[in-house]
């Protein structure tokens, strides 16, 4: 059980952005993705959840060609749909969420939790969420989220700032309660009260519901908050450190400069 | 509508789907040929006409139809003038190639019974059966005022609650309406769209047949909508439907017309005018949901005539057709005299829909709205032809024009003809149009949420025509989401 990817290389137009990531995030545990712009922490994001601009690739250097995986539990989601990928239980909240004119936040989870239902009902596991009990369920998680009652009317995203686009990500997450979930720089555009709140979503989650965290990040600040289990750095490509809370600290003192020295 | 339900026994054969999330190399499949499949009412009946004419048109196939249909000498004569005009007159020259036509073809009046019934047990069973798929009897015993059902050229049933007659309201096909009142019908017929107005108009001025006939009396409210249904059978058909909705002082009005046709290989023709008075303080609403066929030629004239303080609505959903070519206008005579149009259309592979609306403002104070929501996919085009004309002396006229296009894929395409012609110096015009393209960033949004990519762009599409779903009657509002959802499963990647 585990979220697992092994030797991923990415190519955006013709050039190689990930070079050969491996890493896994175990249920319940909150990894730290850190690293200097440009270092390919959103391509890693975009790419496990399946975005199809980003292609994922053999590598080319080692000698023995190894296959890029991602899994998920078991399994194999490489060349998996989004769509697919979020029924087997990944989720990603995205850095800048585009906004669905028309589709309010609600039409979008009903549709997604049918979809998913739809596909469990076979095994009878789960049983249909009412469009009544979602609404029920997005207004109390809004409350908790302090957010305004009137973005829930509005499209998705439509006229949202950029904390609100956040906090909707966030709900979003909570309610499709996802196996494992992906936060990509979650924390900017968030005041401290916001961030607060979506440490303490994202820690109940961890701690209660054992969803495996990838926090994607420049700052500690959201890390103070969201303590990580462990810590990745990443830089061109690569994951060039790994180790405890304790990297935050040095990444803090010292920048991204000296970063990969000790690995 | 209730009809939804039936509609929904249809069989739809769901295609492989090409996505372009799965990798997947494409095939280039023809889209066209393929579209049958999605159809609900690709069906055509094997029916014994009671008459067909001749392919191709002549001078004496216009005085023989008059003569059949026992009209008096005045239409007998106005149509040879029409026929006339017809012969004479330039095809349009916008839009799209109407050579493409083949116009020698055509039957253009095909009878499938003697008479209109007035109870469906009348009706024969094979149009009773396709009606019955439509939904027409079903959404009359719970929703409708009347309704009228058109078969070809003629209308074949017809009915009207009975409180409404009482009250002087008629709704009659257009041929009963010229036996019945003959005198309206002579004030008003071709009064709006005169016969020379355009070519297609001047074909159906001289063809007419069937189509409906509606007079509400002053001061009289017709709660439920009054509905008529025009479906084309015979292939290489032409329908010629002609309606005249005459709403008196005070009176309301809402009219629905929704229209199908079977699936053939070669195209039929739909050349209707609809002309509508509006007199003072009257409010009349026109809703269309226009599902033909891909192969038909939809080509119509709709205007209102709206007198001082009257209320013109058309809602105008253009689905089907391969090439669509309507305007509904509104010549705002009296004033505070308000036109408005909500125009939706949808153009998949093959199909061309150039729509939009004419706003006239004759008199001071009149206001006009128009909004129009289009999306192209699978290579489909969408036009947007507007007018809004502000004549000398309507002073103080307020418009706006809104046109959103949504495009979902490089194949397709969207433009827009606006023209504003002001000649008064004391008004008011906003224009605002927008085109967006469905981005992968959106799609990949709502799948990564755990939408299937169809479902997710369907999501999308109604999203984008939602600000104009709202203001359409919640039963049609949930017809035309119904009819944009087939056309999205029908969507190729």
């Amino acid at each position: 059980m585990a979220f697992e990817i092994s030797n991923l290389w990415v190519k955006i137009e013709g050039k190689e952005i990930l070079k050969g990531i491996s890493f896994k995030i175990e249920p319940g545990e909150v990894v730290a993705l850190m690293g200097p712009n440009g270092s390919g922490k959103s391509t890693l994001a975009c790419s496990l959840m399946g975005h199809p601009n980003y292609r994922i690739v053999g590598s080319l250097q080692s000698a023995v060609e190894r296959r890029p995986i991602i899994s998920l539990d078991g399994e194999d989601i490489t060349n998996k749909t989004p769509d697919q990928r979020a029924k087997v239980g990944l989720f990603l909240a995205m850095q800048y969420p585009v906004s669905i004119p028309g589709v309010s936040v609600r039409e979008a989870l009903l549709a997604a939790i049918r979809s998913k239902t739809q596909k469990l009902k076979n095994s009878k596991t789960q049983k249909d969420m009412s469009a009544l009990d979602l609404k029920k369920l997005i207004e109390k998680e809004a409350g908790e989220l302090a957010i305004d009652p009137e973005l829930l009317k509005r499209g998705l995203n439509e006229g949202f700032s950029g904390g609100e686009k956040k906090k909707m990500e966030i709900l979003q997450m909570r309610i499709l309660s996802p196996k494992y979930t992906i936060l990509d720089e979650t924390d900017s555009g968030l005041d401290i009260d916001a961030l607060k709140i979506v440490a303490k979503g994202a820690n109940f989650m961890a701690k209660k519901k054992k969803t495996g965290i990838l926090v994607i990040t420049h700052y500690q600040r959201l890390l103070s908050y969201l303590k990580p289990d462990r810590v990745l750095v990443m830089k061109d490509g690569e994951i060039v450190r790994e180790g405890g809370i304790e990297v935050v600290e040095e990444l803090e003192k010292r920048g991204y400069q000296t970063a990969g020295k000790s690995v | 509508m209730r009809s939804s339900k039936n509609w929904r026994k249809g069989v739809i054969k769901q295609r492989v789907k090409v996505s372009r999330f799965a990798k997947i190399v494409k095939l280039d499949q023809d889209a066209v040929k393929s579209l049958s499949e999605s159809y609900q009412l690709g069906h055509h009946d094997n029916i014994t006409y009671d008459f067909r004419s001749e392919r191709g048109l002549t001078e004496k196939m216009v005085s023989d139809l008059s003569l059949r249909k026992g009209e008096p000498g005045w239409m007998c004569e106005l149509r040879g003038r029409a026929y006339g005009l017809y012969q004479k007159m330039p095809m349009p020259g916008f839009g799209d190639d109407l050579s493409v036509i083949n116009w020698e073809e055509i039957y253009y009046y095909l009878a499938p019974t003697k008479k209109e019934s007035k109870t469906w047990e009348e009706v024969p069973d094979a149009i009773k059966r396709t009606f019955d798929k439509i939904g027409v009897p079903e959404a009359e015993q719970g929703m409708l005022s009347g309704v009228k059902a058109q078969y070809d050229s003629e209308v074949i049933y017809g009915s009207l609650r009975k409180s409404l007659s009482k009250k002087g309201v008629v709704f009659l096909g257009m041929d009963e309406g010229l036996r019945q009142y003959p005198e309206m019908v002579r004030e008003y017929f071709s009064k709006i769209v005169p016969l020379a107005d355009n070519k297609l108009a001047a074909l159906n001025s001289a063809m007419w047949s069937g189509g409906s006939f509606i007079y509400v009396p002053k001061n009289v409210e017709v709660g439920l909508p009054l509905q008529a249904y025009f479906r084309i059978n015979a292939e290489n058909a032409g329908q010629f439907e002609r309606t005249l909705i005459i709403a008196d002082e005070g009176s309301k009005v809402h009219y629905v017309e929704g229209c199908s046709a079977p699936a053939y290989s070669s195209g039929s023709l739909h050349a209707a005018v609809v002309e509508i008075i509006v007199k003072k303080g009257a409010r009349v609403q026109y809703t269309t949901v226009q599902n033909w066929y891909k192969n038909v030629f939809n080509l119509v004239t709709k205007r209102a005539w709206v007198e001082e303080e009257g209320e013109m609505r058309w809602i105008d959903g253009n689905l089907g057709s391969r090439l669509t070519m309507k305007y509904p206008a509104c010549i705002l005579a009296g004033r505070k005299a308000r036109g408005e149009t909500l125009s939706i259309a949808m153009a998949g592979a093959g199909q061309h829909q150039d729509a939009g609306a004419k706003m006239i403002h004759l008199a001071p104070e009149t206001t006009s709205q128009i909004i129009s929501k289009s999306i192209s996919k699978n290579g489909g085009r969408a036009t947007y032809r507007g007018l809004v004309k502000i004549n000398k002396g309507a002073k103080n006229a307020k418009s706006k024009v809104v046109c959103d296009a949504l495009i979902l894929d490089s194949k397709s395409r969207s433009d827009t003809y606006p023209t504003n012609i002001i000649l008064e110096n004391e008004v008011s015009l906003e224009h605002e149009a927008t085109v967006s393209k469905v981005g992968e960033d959106q799609l990949f949004y709502l799948m990564s949420r755990g939408l299937p990519e169809h479902e997710a762009e369907a999501m999308i599409v109604n999203g984008f025509l939602e600000p104009i779903m709202k203001q359409i009657p919640l039963e049609y509002a949930v017809e035309m989401n119904r009819l944009v959802e087939l056309e999205m499963e029908g969507s190729v990647g």
